[in-house]
C-alpha cells in the first residue's frame, strides 16, 4: 500500500468515532423525522403507518394553530434579531469608550446569560403579571406617568408580544456584547489614529471604519440570532405557562412539542412535518444572509 | 514648514502604581527642523522618538514646552487642525477600502469652504498615486498589495492633502532588505519632488544615514546630537553616538593620555596634542587602521574575513572594551591568518578620544 493511502486511511480511521457518533444521533435521526414527515398517522408505539404521502404537510399547513406559530415565530424574529443586535453594538461602543467600571458592567451586562431562563421568567411575571393583589411593577410604573394598567400577561395580543420581545431581547443580548466588545477591541488604535489625523468625524469613523471592521462579527451574530429566534421556545413557556396554543403565544417549536407530547398530542408525522417546514424556513433565511453578506461583509 | 521644537517635554505616569515616579519619554528638547528638509529620528528603542514624533503630530499631549510650524503655536492644536501627514509604522490602510478609497479617504472629511467636488477629490487621488508610482494599483484593496506596494499608498495617502509636514513613523521596518533599500530611495524622491519637511522615526543608523538631511540622535529620552550625518559621523559628541553610528561598529578601547601620547595598554599609539594626562576612552572607527609592519598599535591576530571588496581584520587587545576589534582594510593588503600578531598604523582622523567619566568627546588643542 503506498504511502499517501495508508495516510488517507489513518486519517479516516481518526475521523470514525465523530462520523459514528454524529451519523447515529444526528444524521440518522434527521433523515428518520424526513420519512416519518411522509408517512400518514405514523404511531411510534406499534411502528406502523396507514400510507405515504403529503397529507401530514396538508394537515399542517391548514392547522390554524401551526399557522399562528409561524406568525408569532416571524414576529419575535423580525423584532428581537435586530433590535438585540443593535442595542448590543449601541452598549458595546459605550462599553469601549469608558474607562471606569468597564468591567463592572461587562459583568452586569453579562449576568443574564449566566442565569437560567425559568428563573428569568418567573421574575418577568412579577414585573409584568397583573395578580389580585398588584399589577406588578411595570404597571406600577406606566400608572406613576399616568397611564393605565396593561394585562401583558393574559391581555391582548401584542401586551403578550411585547413581553415575549422584551424577555427575548434580554435574554440574548449578553452573548452579543460579550463578543461585540471583543470585535471592538480587536480593531487596531492605528486605524483610528489614522482617521483622527485625516479629521474624520466620529460618526463618520464609526460608520466607514468601525462597523466594516467588525462586520463579520455582526454578520455572525444576524444568522445566529436568526437561527436562535426561529427556535424559540423556553421563552414562551418561562413566561406564558405550557398551554401556549390557548395564550395565542405558541412558536413551531412549540407546535412539534405539542404535537408530540402535548395534551393534545400523540402525533409524530405532523410534528415531523412540522418540523421539516421549520428546517426549509431557517434553511432559505440563512442562505438570503449569506448572499446579503457576500455584499456587505469584509473579511 | 520650519519645526520648532521648544523645551518639550513628555512624562507618562509609571505602569507601576505604587511608585510614583514618572517615566520621562522626551526631556526637555529644543531643536529646529528647517524648512523642505528630510530629518531622522535616530536613536535605539525607547529612546523617546516615536513619542517625539506623536508630540508632533499632537496625538499626544506634551506635558511642558511648546512646538512651532513656522510662526504658528500649534501646540494646543488636534492633529487634525495642524496640516499634517502621519505614515504609519504598520500603515493603518482601511482594510476594507480600496487604495482609491484609502487615497480619497483624507479629502472626503473636507467640510464648508474646503470641500471638494468628486471629480477634483478623484484628480488630487491621482495625482498622489502617480507620484509615488502606484496609479495602476487604484480598485486593489491594501490586502492584495506587497508590502511595498502598501507603505507607498500610506505616503499617498499621508500626502493628498499636501500636509505643512510629513511624519513617518519607521517606514521602512515592515520591509525586507532589498525593498527597504529602494523604498529609502522612493521616499528620498518623494521628499525632493514635493519638497514637504519630513521627519521620520528609525532605529537603523544605516537608514537614517543615507536618505536623510540631518540627523536627530537621542537617549533616553535626551537629545544627544544634531547634525548633517557625516557631520555626526565624523564628530561624534560622545561615546553613545560613536557607538551608535557605523557599521560595523566603532572599536572602543580603554586608554590613557600621557605626555602628549595616547596609550592602549602599554603601547603609544597616536600623538594626542593639547590633551592633559588623562584616562580616556579611545574609539577608532574600523577604517582608521592600516596595515603597517612597525606600525605603534599590535594585537592578537583571531581571524582575516575577505568580503570581496574589503577585508576585515579581526584581532584581540587587553585594552579593548569588547572582547573582538574589527578593522577594515582594503582588499590588495594581504594578512598572513597564520600569523599571531598583527601590527596597524592609525589615522588620526578615526581616532576618537573621550572622557572616561562623562564619556562627552574630548577634543585636541
Amino acid at each position: 500500500m503506498s504511502k499517501e493511502k495508508l495516510n488517507s486511511l489513518k486519517g479516516w480511521l481518526y475521523l470514525l468515532p465523530a462520523i459514528l457518533f454524529l451519523g447515529v444521533f444526528m444524521v440518522y435521526p434527521l433523515i428518520d423525522v424526513f420519512v416519518y414527515s411522509f408517512e400518514e398517522g405514523y404511531n411510534s408505539a406499534s411502528q406502523t403507518y396507514f400510507g405515504v404521502g403529503s397529507y401530514n404537510y396538508s394537515y399542517v399547513l391548514h392547522d390554524t394553530y401551526f399557522l399562528q406559530a409561524v406568525k408569532n415565530t416571524f414576529i419575535l424574529v423580525l423584532i428581537t434579531v435586530p433590535l438585540s443586535t443593535g442595542i448590543a453594538l449601541l452598549i458595546s461602543v459605550a462599553l469601549s469608550s469608558i474607562k471606569p467600571l468597564r468591567n463592572l458592567f461587562q459583568t452586569v451586562y453579562f449576568l443574564p446569560y449566566v442565569t437560567n431562563t425559568l428563573a428569568v421568567g418567573l421574575v418577568f411575571m412579577i414585573l409584568f403579571k397583573k395578580t389580585a393583589y398588584s399589577d406588578g411593577l411595570v404597571n406600577l410604573l406606566i400608572n406613576w406617568f399616568g397611564g393605565d394598567s396593561v394585562d401583558f400577561i393574559d391581555g391582548s395580543y401584542w401586551a403578550k408580544m411585547f413581553v415575549l420581545c422584551f424577555y427575548t431581547i434580554w435574554v440574548v443580548m449578553p452573548f452579543k456584547i460579550l463578543i461585540l466588545t471583543s470585535a471592538l477591541a480587536s480593531v487596531s488604535q492605528e486605524y483610528y489614529n489614522a482617521a483622527r489625523v485625516d479629521g474624520t468625524s466620529k460618526l463618520r469613523t464609526f460608520m466607514r471604519i468601525t462597523l466594516p471592521m467588525i462586520s463579520p462579527m455582526i454578520f455572525y451574530l444576524v444568522i445566529t440570532g436568526f437561527i436562535g429566534a426561529f427556535k424559540a421556545y423556553s421563552d414562551a413557556v418561562a413566561l406564558f405557562g405550557t398551554n401556549l396554543n390557548a395564550a395565542e403565544m405558541n412558536t413551531i417549536v412549540g407546535y412539534v412539542y405539542d404535537m408530540l407530547y402535548g395534551d393534545s398530542g400523540g402525533y409524530p408525522s405532523y410534528a415531523s412535518a412540522a418540523a421539516i417546514l421549520l428546517f426549509a424556513i431557517v434553511l432559505t433565511i440563512t442562505c438570503i444572509n449569506l448572499l446579503i453578506s457576500k455584499k456587505k461583509v469584509h473579511y | 514648514m520650519e519645526v520648532t521644537l521648544q523645551n518639550l517635554t513628555k512624562k507618562f505616569p509609571s505602569r507601576d502604581r505604587k511608585k510614583r515616579e514618572e517615566v520621562t519619554a522626551v526631556s526637555d528638547f529644543t531643536f529646529k527642523i528647517p524648512d523642505g528638509k528630510l530629518i531622522a529620528l535616530l536613536g535605539p528603542s525607547g529612546c523617546g522618538k516615536s513619542t517625539t514624533l506623536n508630540l508632533i503630530s499632537g496625538l499626544q499631549k506634551p506635558t511642558s514646552g511648546k512646538i512651532f510650524f513656522g510662526e504658528d503655536d500649534v501646540t494646543g492644536l488636534p492633529p487634525e487642525k495642524r496640516g499634517i501627514g502621519l505614515v504609519f509604522q504598520n500603515y493603518a490602510l482601511y482594510p476594507h477600502l480600496t487604495v482609491q478609497q484609502n487615497i480619497m479617504f483624507p479629502l472626503e472629511n473636507l467640510k464648508g469652504k474646503e470641500k471638494l467636488t468628486r471629480e477634483k477629490m478623484l484628480e488630487k487621488a491621482q495625482a498622489a498615486a502617480k507620484l509615488v508610482q502606484i496609479d495602476e494599483l487604484m480598485e486593489r484593496k491594501p490586502g492584495e498589495l506587497s508590502g511595498g506596494q502598501q507603505q507607498r499608498v500610506a505616503i499617498a495617502r499621508a500626502l493628498v492633502k499636501m500636509p505643512r509636514v510629513l511624519l513617518m513613523d519607521e517606514p521602512l521596518s515592515n520591509l525586507d532588505a532589498r525593498l527597504r533599500l529602494q523604498t529609502r530611495e522612493e521616499i528620498r524622491r518623494i521628499q525632493r519632488e514635493t519638497g514637504i519637511t519630513t521627519i521620520f522615526v528609525t532605529h537603523d543608523q544605516e537608514e537614517a544615514m543615507s536618505i536623510s538631511d540631518m540627523i536627530v540622535v537621542m537617549k533616553e529620552g535626551v537629545l544627544q546630537q544634531i547634525g548633517r550625518p557625516q557631520e555626526v559621523y565624523d564628530s561624534p559628541a560622545n561615546l553613545f553616538v560613536a557607538k551608535f553610528l557605523g557599521t560595523p561598529p566603532i572599536n572602543v578601547f580603554r586608554g590613557q593620555v600621557r605626555d602628549g601620547w595616547l596609550y592602549l595598554g602599554t603601547e603609544a599609539v597616536l600623538e594626542a596634542k593639547g590633551i592633559g594626562n588623562r584616562e580616556v576612552y579611545a574609539g577608532i572607527r574600523p577604517e582608521g587602521f592600516r596595515l603597517q609592519k612597525d606600525g605603534p598599535f599590535g594585537c592578537a591576530l583571531r581571524g582575516v574575513e575577505v568580503m570581496g571588496r574589503d577585508v576585515s581584520v579581526i584581532c584581540q587587545s587587553e585594552a579593548s572594551l569588547d572582547p573582538q576589534i574589527r578593522a577594515i582594510i582594503d582588499s590588495e593588503s594581504t594578512v598572513d591568518p597564520q600569523a599571531p600578531v598583527v601590527r596597524f598604523g592609525l589615522n588620526p582622523r578615526k581616532v576618537l578620544l573621550f572622557d572616561r567619566e562623562t564619556e562627552e568627546r574630548i577634543l585636541e588643542g
